[in-house]
């Protein structure tokens, strides 16, 4: 087995495989570094901004940077737990995020943020967007007024032949997902499943698939996202 | 359809790395990349229609339907602002008989904004099917759309061609060089090989080490020191190595690679040479801006002497080195000038800068070692090689070695590019351009520093003051925040490639903000929003672009802060700003009654 | 001593957040010790009688009533609470946001599936009624908004406790589970 590189968050000795990155090796070692766009399998985006931390006096996000021997990673300092607690706000101006209608409220990892940061209201105006919702999958809604465009569903939803179910479209703030219509046809229950599962909000949803969990059951009622993170190390 | 577009993909093997071009070949044929085309393209490529899709929607001058048989794209950078564009835009909108953003009825002319076209020192500019119309007027315009109607072809309604190589055959612009002053390292007399038959006679590191020993920095803005990158890129372990010079210019106000693209291609050629050599590279690529293709068919003619007189090629000068070089045209986006978002977009993708680590000298063009520089950089290279470390370094200032071009525009007398040495102070780059009555100058565009008179003793370096060589004047007469500061916002707020949730969400509120402040709505607080937000700007986003997006802002909040201060409200410290009137004006005039506030 | 004076109102909302007031059950008794009630549906006490310590306000704005409703808690109201989603962020009547109000008239009295009979092609424009806005705003985007209780509606301990606070002065509670968006 590799030898272990050992690296310090906001002051606790972490241990890491080589080229692990600071947000997976933080995770094994039970610390909880907020983040949205981060999958596990994932090849990292580093899109969302939520897991910046600062090495060095610089900030970096977690999910993409390799931990290096003796590094020392400011995680839960009140500058970057502001500095996130914005990001989700940010979020939730650019897009039209309302919780009392959505099918994953309650689920919602963007939603289980902003309960975590104790978000009473954005600190940044409302932009209300006009946004195109794309219904004419066979299996899937798009609602895009929820997307937080995190990537996870580009890099994970793909065909056979390697191909990509949904790509981006656009750029700056028109940019967009798109679901590609032909391979969306003949994409299977489970593909369909699992695009709804991977996606962080309530932007793909399942067709024909109805959300009875009742309030109080539901994954963030009760229990705050990241406080369910155990050292496996 | 089909024949045509199969016939680009198998120009370009098929290959999906190509997307770029293989775009370009089907809008020149077709004027767009249609629904149909798409699908052709993605079945040609083996890859997902909405892949395809990714890469055509991302870039500002790739269209999926007809933009007119005559597209005009107006450059409304800050400066086009100062030097008339609105009028321009006016009289286009008139004769043309349809609004920007559209195409007239009949489909014959299309109007577009742009940004910055990299001609801010002949402004206002536009460029009409790839052709580049400079110092426009009203009156031109008249002209122009006459001659668009009675179906000339637009290298037609060229009349003058510019001086220099503007005028050669292949070119044929009406550019004007503006070459205002020339130095002795880059607007100088060049003959070809000079440089590299010296770097081909020493080992590689050899090489390295003298670009090292220059202390030569990079020109796009950043100032990394470039012996340093090549060395690293020789220390990564890849298969293969990639030379990729920067020609992307995207900075409003920034011209200087228009010039040495235009009487010095050979000097950048070589100096990618050199590079190649240095990191032991095959191929090079250099990126050019779609708004340069108007020297396209040029510069590849200079690609092909050099390789007729076997300086480019195999076995190069017979000393066994085997290096070419391709020219990659971009399609309209300023985030591409960013190295690694160059690199995407070399590879067909869309140009979204990447996650560092890994750096491009580990992991670069097709996940290989690569080298990225800007053609400034690499042309300074070749003198460097041909007359030695010290000479270079006897030039500019302590950390800052060399000769610096510098593009100055805006509310001058002698707009153009000079070649200075590092260390020159604001004031008499004032003085050169023959500015007096100046309020304000912006030192590295938009992404850069607004300073004040008061700050104009400072000098142009990476010490005290660093610039990727755009130098904006803005006059008295100008008012800072509406003209300038709201207008590089918008050009942010148009640019931002849209992955960083801060970068795609804060520019837009903060110009909502600015606009606030400006009807007279703004109160304290809301100055401190924008320095908080533009703050968050910085340390959240991922590239340079983002991080910068606030400065217009932030640095004229720093710099002009009375300018601030003097819109806001100190009657109140809360302004919803909200305007009952404007809130009921639609729904009172569609249902027919008077507002009654 | 005398008692805080709360006053509070339903603009663009559903009644909702007020049910969940009452939803503090037996609380109600020691509330109404606490405080007295101005302005309010709850007392049915339509103009302020006189200057009064907390407002809540359930629902953004929708129209020129509103804003003027609002309005006139901001001016007779100490501090003002925005109550639920839809005083927050525009909530369901928001969902129109997006849509240019002349298309949400139409399809209203003109050309929606639920108009029966409108055969004179009438718009309401008697200058009686209320003014359309061109969006639903959230009320902070109209006057000054001191605390914001989200929910739809907010959990009925979140108002109790945030009444609790600003009456005692004390910090307010703010377990996990009581603040939450639906």
């Amino acid at each position: 087995m590799a030898e272990k590189i050992k690296f310090t968050i906001d002051g606790k000795e972490c241990y890491a495989e080589q080229g692990q990155t600071i947000l997976a090796a933080a995770l094994d070692n039970g610390v909880y570094i907020p983040s949205l766009c981060y999958l596990k399998d994932l090849i990292p985006a580093g899109s969302c901004r939520i897991c910046n931390v600062k090495v060095s006096g610089r900030f970096m996000t977690a999910c993409t940077t390799p931990v290096n021997d003796g590094m020392e990673v400011e995680n839960n300092t009140p500058e970057l737990e502001e500095l996130r607690k914005s990001i989700v706000e940010m979020l939730f101006v650019s897009g039209n995020h309302f919780c009392p209608a959505c099918e994953k409220s309650g689920n919602c990892e963007l939603q289980a943020l902003a309960y975590k940061y104790q978000m009473m209201v954005p600190r940044f105006p409302y932009i209300f967007p006009e946004k195109e919702v794309d219904p004419s999958s066979p299996k899937l809604f798009i609602e895009r007024n929820r997307c937080i465009l995190c990537k996870r569903c580009i890099r994970s939803i793909k065909d056979e032949s390697g191909k990509s179910l949904f790509a981006f479209k656009k750029r700056g703030n028109k940019l967009m997902i798109n679901l590609d219509h032909e391979l969306a046809a003949t994409m299977t229950d489970e593909m369909a499943e699992e695009a709804m599962e991977i996606c962080p909000v309530g932007s793909i949803l399942r067709k024909e698939k109805g959300f009875d969990q009742p309030i109080g059951h539901r994954k963030f009622d009760k229990q705050a996202i990241g406080s369910d993170i155990k050292s496996v190390i | 359809m089909r024949n045509a577009v199969q016939n680009i993909l198998k120009k370009f093997g098929n290959d999906r790395g190509r997307l770029m071009d293989i775009l370009k070949g089907v809008q020149s044929e077709l004027g767009f990349v249609n629904e149909e085309a798409k699908k052709l393209i993605a079945e040609g490529l083996d890859m997902s229609y909405v892949d395809v899709e990714q890469t055509l929607s991302f870039y500002h001058f790739f269209t999926d339907s007809s933009r007119g048989k005559y597209t005009v794209y107006l450059n409304n950078s800050a400066v086009a602002e100062m030097m008339g564009r609105s009028d321009v835009a006016a009289a286009f909108e008139r004769e043309a008989g349809c609004k920007f953003g559209s195409v007239t009825e009949d489909g014959l002319i299309g109007l577009y904004d742009t940004s910055c076209i990299g001609m801010n020192d002949q402004e206002p500019a536009a460029i009409i099917n790839g052709k580049v119309f400079t110092n426009l007027t009203s009156y031109d315009v008249k002209d122009l759309v006459a001659a668009m109607r009675s179906g000339k072809v637009v290298s037609d309604l060229i009349t003058k061609y510019g001086d220099g190589k503007n005028s050669d055959g292949l070119i044929k612009a009406m550019v004007a060089n503006n070459i205002r002053k020339s130095g002795d390292v880059l607007l100088t007399s060049h003959k070809a090989g000079e440089g590299m038959v010296k770097a081909l006679d020493m080992e590689p590191a050899e090489v390295v080490d003298i670009v090292k020993a220059s202390y030569l920095r990079g020109r796009g803005g950043a100032g990394f020191p470039t012996g340093l990158k090549w060395d690293f890129c020789r220390k990564s372990n890849g298969e293969v190595n990639f030379v990729l010079c920067n020609c992307d210019e995207g900075e409003p106000g920034t011209f200087k690679e228009r010039i040495l693209l235009t009487e010095y291609p050979e000097l950048v050629f070589e100096g990618m040479i050199i590079a190649g050599y240095a990191i032991e590279a095959q191929e090079g690529i250099l990126y050019l801006r779609e708004e340069y293709e108007y020297m396209l068919a040029y510069l590849e003619a200079v690609l092909k002497g050099m390789r007729e007189n076997n300086l480019l090629g195999e076995n190069i000068l017979g000393k066994g080195f085997n290096y070419d070089i391709r020219i990659q045209l971009g399609a309209g986006a300023y985030v591409c000038g960013e190295e690694s978002a160059l690199i995407e977009s070399c590879e067909g993708k869309r140009g979204e800068p990447r996650n560092r680590p890994p750096f491009p000298v580990q992991k670069g063009y097709m996940q290989q070692p690569s080298v990225v520089n800007n053609a400034e950089t690499l042309a300074s290279v070749v003198k460097i090689l041909k007359n030695g470390a010290d000479w270079y370094t006897m030039r500019g200032s302590r950390e800052s070695t060399g000769t610096k071009l510098l593009s100055v525009s805006g509310d001058c007398k002698y707009p153009g590019v000079y070649e200075i040495e590092w260390g020159i102070r604001v004031r008499d780059i004032l003085d050169m351009a023959g500015a007096d009555d100046v309020q304000a100058v912006q030192v590295g565009g938009p992404s850069g520093e607004c300073i004040g008179p008061k700050e104009f003793k400072r000098t142009i370096c990476f010490e005290d003051l660093p610039t990727g060589g755009s130098i904006i004047i803005i006059g008295n007469k100008r008012n800072l925040i509406k003209d300038v500061v709201l207008n590089f916002i918008d050009f942010f707020i148009e640019e931002s490639c849209g992955s960083c949730a801060p970068c795609r969400t804060l520019p837009p509120i903060m110009k909502n903000r600015l606009e606030k402040i400006l009807n007279g709505h703004g109160v304290m607080q809301d100055v401190k929003d924008l320095e908080q937000w533009g703050a968050k700007m910085k340390m959240a986003n991922r590239c340079g672009l983002g991080q910068t997006a606030a400065n217009p802002i932030l640095s004229t909040i720093r710099n002009f802060r009375e300018k601030y201060e003097e819109l806001i409200r100190k009657d109140v410290d809360f302004d919803s700003g909200f305007d009952l009137a404007a809130a009921v004006a639609d729904s009172c005039e569609y249902v027919g009654r008077k507002p009654n506030l | 001593m005398s008692k805080p004076i709360v006053a509070t109102t339903s603009l663009a909302g559903c009644f909702g957040c007020h049910m969940s007031l009452l939803d503090i059950d037996e609380r109600i008794l020691e509330l109404i010790e606490l405080v007295e009630f101005n302005k309010s549906p709850v007392d049915d006490i339509k103009v302020f009688t006189k200057q009064c310590d907390i407002g809540l306000i359930e629902g953004g704005c929708c129209n020129s009533e509103n804003v003027h409703v609002l309005k006139e808690f901001r001016k007779n109201c100490k501090i003002l609470v925005s109550l639920g989603e839809c005083a927050i962020m525009g909530g369901l009547p928001a969902l129109r946001n997006g849509i240019p109000v002349k298309e949400c008239l139409q399809e209203a009295y003109l050309d929606g599936p639920t108009v029966i009979e409108n055969s004179g092609k009438i718009l309401p424009n008697d200058d009686e009624l209320p003014m359309i806005l061109d969006k639903v705003y959230p009320c902070h985007e109209i006057v000054k908004i001191d605390y914001y209780l989200p929910g739809c509606a907010p959990r009925a301990d979140l108002i109790w406790n945030a009444l609790i606070a600003l009456v005692t002065g004390d910090e307010l509670k703010l377990p996990y589970e009581v603040v939450k968006f639906d």
